[in-house]
């Protein structure tokens, strides 16, 4: 009976090793706040709308843990997102960069409004043309103060 | 402009954007282009599944042209795709190498006695590491690498027959050139 509990202890004692090595792999605060800043700026690329800092897709955690291996062997953030950029395309940056094929998305919205707003300021002006005052004439002027002592 | 055509603006507008749209409704948001297209295969040394002892890097494979598709057991996608594989593996001149993604080698070996083995070798990215590097999102996908280990297509999802007589094995043959 005792030799089972020893066995039992030494086989419970045995997960708390795993489960030490499964804990982060760095603990350095450091790194953690960068690695944190960054992946809000990048996508989790299984679950399209959400930030790699959102998600806990295992290819987001797999991300996360690459990340934070390049930034324990020193690499820059831009260095970093340089890489991922390569291998995932711009697609993995939640905010896209502006250039030359994606400059529409960027300035898209401001050309359409300031299509509008020139579109409206045109039609106004032209509106106001069209309701140049016409002064009453006397026939016109007796007309009115007739219907209106009617009314009272 | 007459009135009637100046009417007719905003409906034309609007079947502009609504012919996007639908456009859009099917498109698969899954398929990000690759922008590994061109560039060199990534390097890597990994254990082969079939000898853990030995190791299988991209260098082995200069010369030739060949495939490397990224695959797990637990992927059920990746099942479909196996009977494709297993089809068109018979050509000879085909190399295929299998990335088995984030996967145990138990239960990889398991697919490949029941299933088949489509591939010449096998090799065990247990951590997704090498995955990463290749930008692998989700198996099964796969790279055709040419002769001088540049990587010249990427196919996200399952390999249709239809994808593999139009486009796959064309473009082999002509790589193999």
């Amino acid at each position: 009976m005792k030799k089972w509990l020893i066995v039992l202890w030494l086989a419970l004692a045995s997960f708390s090793v795993l489960a030490n090595e499964a804990s982060p792999l760095a603990q350095d605060p450091e790194i953690e706040a960068r690695l944190k800043d960054m992946s809000h700026e990048l996508r989790c690329l299984v679950c399209q709308n959400q930030t790699l800092a959102d998600s806990d897709a295992l290819l987001a955690q797999d991300l996360r843990r690459e990340i934070r291996l390049q930034m324990q062997e020193g690499k820059s953030n831009q260095e970093v997102m340089d890489y991922l950029v390569s291998r995932y395309g711009d697609f993995v940056r939640y905010r896209p960069p502006l250039k030359s094929s994606t400059v529409l998305l960027w300035l898209g919205p401001f050309v359409l409004l300031l299509a509008g707003g020139v579109g409206l300021f045109i039609q106004l002006r032209r509106r106001q043309k069209m309701t140049t005052e016409v002064p009453l004439s006397a026939e016109e002027a007796r007309k009115i103060s007739e219907l209106l002592d009617k009314e009272s | 402009m007459k009135p009637v055509f100046r009417a007719l603006i905003p409906l034309a507008i609007f079947l502009v954007v609504a012919g996007f749209l639908f456009k859009g409704l099917f498109l698969n948001p899954k398929e990000v282009p690759s922008p590994l297209i061109d560039k060199p295969a990534p390097q890597f040394d990994l254990p082969r599944l079939d000898d853990p002892t030995k190791t299988f890097s991209p260098k082995d494979m200069l010369g030739k042209v060949w495939m490397l598709n990224a695959w797990a057991s637990w992927c059920s996608t990746c099942r479909t795709e196996h009977a494709v594989l297993m089809e068109i593996m018979k050509m000879p001149e085909l190399n295929l190498v299998g990335l088995n993604y984030k996967d145990t080698d138990a239960e990889a070996q398991t697919v490949l006695s029941t299933a088949g083995n489509p591939y010449q070798l096998v090799v065990t990215d247990s951590d997704g590491k090498v995955g990463i590097d290749y930008g692998v999102v989700a198996t099964p996908e796969t790279y055709l690498i040419d002769k001088a280990g540049i990587i010249r297509y990427k196919k996200i999802g399952a390999i249709t027959r239809e994808d593999a007589y139009t486009e796959i094995i064309p473009m082999i043959k002509e790589l193999q050139k």
